[in-house]
């Protein structure tokens, strides 16, 4: 599998860290209680399908990819970098 | 038919004619008290116990495949009761028991075999962590003994004692762990299920659950619509896709793992053996493959197959511990979907809907799990209170912060 860093162009899998659904960019405020908490660090969709999450470019420009990629059959469709994301003012 | 030394003898001289069917194939019925999803390890010993200990009778299997061709017929199968944790000590040492009793029980060669396990360790610090593991099983009533290398090497002369990297400084020896046969494990509980009455329904995959006014009434499946009072999702990696036809969101994450075998060799490998350093972990299966494996491929994925990097990480943990398996030929590679929950602990819970029930949360260690998770999940299904050694394994313990992380590696489901 080789993802597609928007800075560095196709690298090899190992080159990247795995993080999780790209819900971890949802953030719930310090006040925000047990079920936004919950919803946050456990609940997920888990698709069987297209999804999008986040992997880390750990031994190459260090920077966070959302990838979208289909969990059945690993194809990758598109990567962006989080800081463009954020950049674009979507909020994360 | 009851199987036994005479049978295998009277059928061979008869020419092997006079075996009939392990189970039935029935249609399936209007209406069941329950119903379970899924025919894996999981489920069939769900309804094997339901029929068994709570006398219910009009129970059915639904199983989209076949019975036995998910996990259960795809993992390494190692059996144990080392945890530490309360909550999951007590449930594991359960099951250990049953796994001791159970070709009696079901009247079924599932070729429990228990030749020891032993975790090795590489420092001082891990080291310090399993004598008080060890401890831990023994105040369970289980059992465990702390080697020193040289206690190892007489377990295990063929480890590479002297390697730099990751020094061998000993291993905690857990006697009555073990392996047992996967397939002969579904398919004795299948087996045994069919003799009580339940129906085993294959090529039946549930497309709907249906709930009326907070219960549930039944399921949409290929092969129909079917009521019932109780229904168990019991589907391992593919729980989030059933619960959502529940409307539920569960905190699962699907992840693959990969595992490995070779061909046959002669009897090299005595005990399951893993590597602490490399995670990666090795048995001789009786047909004289070495089956082994290691961590997960780290994303999300519901293909039942891995990628190459992991694929090289087992191989190199693998030569790092026991050069001498870099001669073995490897004969086959695959995959299973884990249903990997954010603590590495399992749930056996009621959901909101009345009469809607949830066995999963496996990660990869829930085939030593099958006796207990079935005796579990049948006692929850038949009187609707937890088990006492399932008690902890509660739907809502993420969100009450009741965490069970045996591992201490924090809420990212691909840690465990
Ligand atoms: C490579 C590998 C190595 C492992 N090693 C070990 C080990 O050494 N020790 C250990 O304890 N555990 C191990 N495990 C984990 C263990 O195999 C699983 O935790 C356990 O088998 C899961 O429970 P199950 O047997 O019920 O799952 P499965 O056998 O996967 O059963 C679930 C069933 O549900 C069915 N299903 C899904 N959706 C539907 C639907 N909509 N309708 C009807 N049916 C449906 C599926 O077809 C499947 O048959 C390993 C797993 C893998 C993949
Ligand atoms: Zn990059």
């Amino acid at each position: 599998m080789r993802l597609t860093c928007p800075l560095c162009g196709p690298r090899d899998r190992r080159e990247f860290y795995y993080y999780g659904s790209e819900d971890y960019l949802q953030r719930p405020g310090p006040d925000a209680g047990p079920e936004a908490w919950d919803d946050h660090l456990h609940l997920r969709d888990n698709i069987a399908g297209e999804v999008r999450d986040l992997w880390y470019h750990e031994t190459g420009c260090s920077q966070w990819l959302i990838v979208t990629r289909n969990t059945v059959t690993h194809e990758i469709l598109s990567t962006e970098l989080v800081a463009d994301r954020k950049k674009k003012g979507v909020r994360a | 038919m009851r199987y036994s030394g005479w049978k295998v003898i009277t059928q061979g001289l008869l020419g092997n004619k006079g075996w009939t069917p392990a189970w039935r194939d029935p249609a399936p019925k209007a209406e069941y008290d329950a119903i379970i999803i899924g025919g894996g390890g999981h489920g069939l010993s769900t309804a094997y116990y339901l029929a068994k200990n709570h006398g219910l009778r009009n129970i059915a299997v639904l199983e989209k495949g076949y019975l036995g061709g998910g996990n259960v017929g795809r993992n390494t199968t190692i059996v144990r009761a080392n945890y530490f944790l309360k909550g999951n000590s007590e449930f594991y040492s359960h099951s250990l028991k049953l796994w001791e009793g159970l070709e009696a029980e079901l009247n079924y060669n599932v070729m429990h075999s228990q030749r020891g396990l032993i975790n090795l360790f590489h420092s001082d610090g891990q080291r310090d962590a399993f004598a008080r593991r060890g401890n831990m099983m023994i105040n369970q009533g289980d059992d465990a003994i702390l080697l020193d290398r040289e206690g190892v090497r007489e377990h295990l002369p063929y480890l590479d004692f002297e390697q730099t990297r990751f020094p061998i400084y000993g291993g905690l020896l857990h006697p009555r762990g073990g392996s047992a046969r996967h397939d002969a494990v579904a398919w004795g509980y299948a087996r045994g299920a069919d003799r009580l009455g339940v129906d085993l329904i294959q090529n039946c995959e549930v497309t709907g659950i249906d709930v009326e006014g907070g219960k549930v009434v039944g399921v949409q499946t290929s092969r129909g619509a079917i009521k019932a009072k109780k229904v168990g999702i019991v589907v391992a990696g593919r729980s989030s896709q059933v619960a959502a036809m529940a409307g539920m969101r569960l905190p699962i994450e699907s992840h693959i793992l990969q595992a490995f075998v070779t061909e046959g060799l002669k009897p090299v490998i005595h005990h399951v053996v893993s590597f602490g350093m490399g995670h990666f972990y090795i048995s001789q299966s009786d047909k004289g493959g070495l089956v082994f494996g290691g961590d997960l491929d780290f994303y999300a994925s519901y293909a039942a197959r891995g990628n190459l990097p992991m694929v090289e990480h087992v191989m190199e943990a693998g030569m790092t511990l026991m050069p001498m398996i870099g001669r073995a030929k490897v004969l086959r590679s695959w995959g299973g979907i884990m249903d990997m929950s954010p603590d590495g602990s399992p749930i056996i819970d009621k959901t909101h809907i009345d009469g809607l029930y949830l066995d999963c949360g496996w990660n990869y260690g829930g085939f030593k799990a099958v006796p207990a998770s079935g005796w579990c999940m049948a006692h929850l299904m038949a009187t609707d209170t937890p088990h006492e050694v399932a008690r902890r394994f509660r739907l809502d313990r993420f969100r009450t912060g009741h965490l069970l992380d045996e591992e201490g590696t924090g809420s990212q489901h691909n840690l465990h």
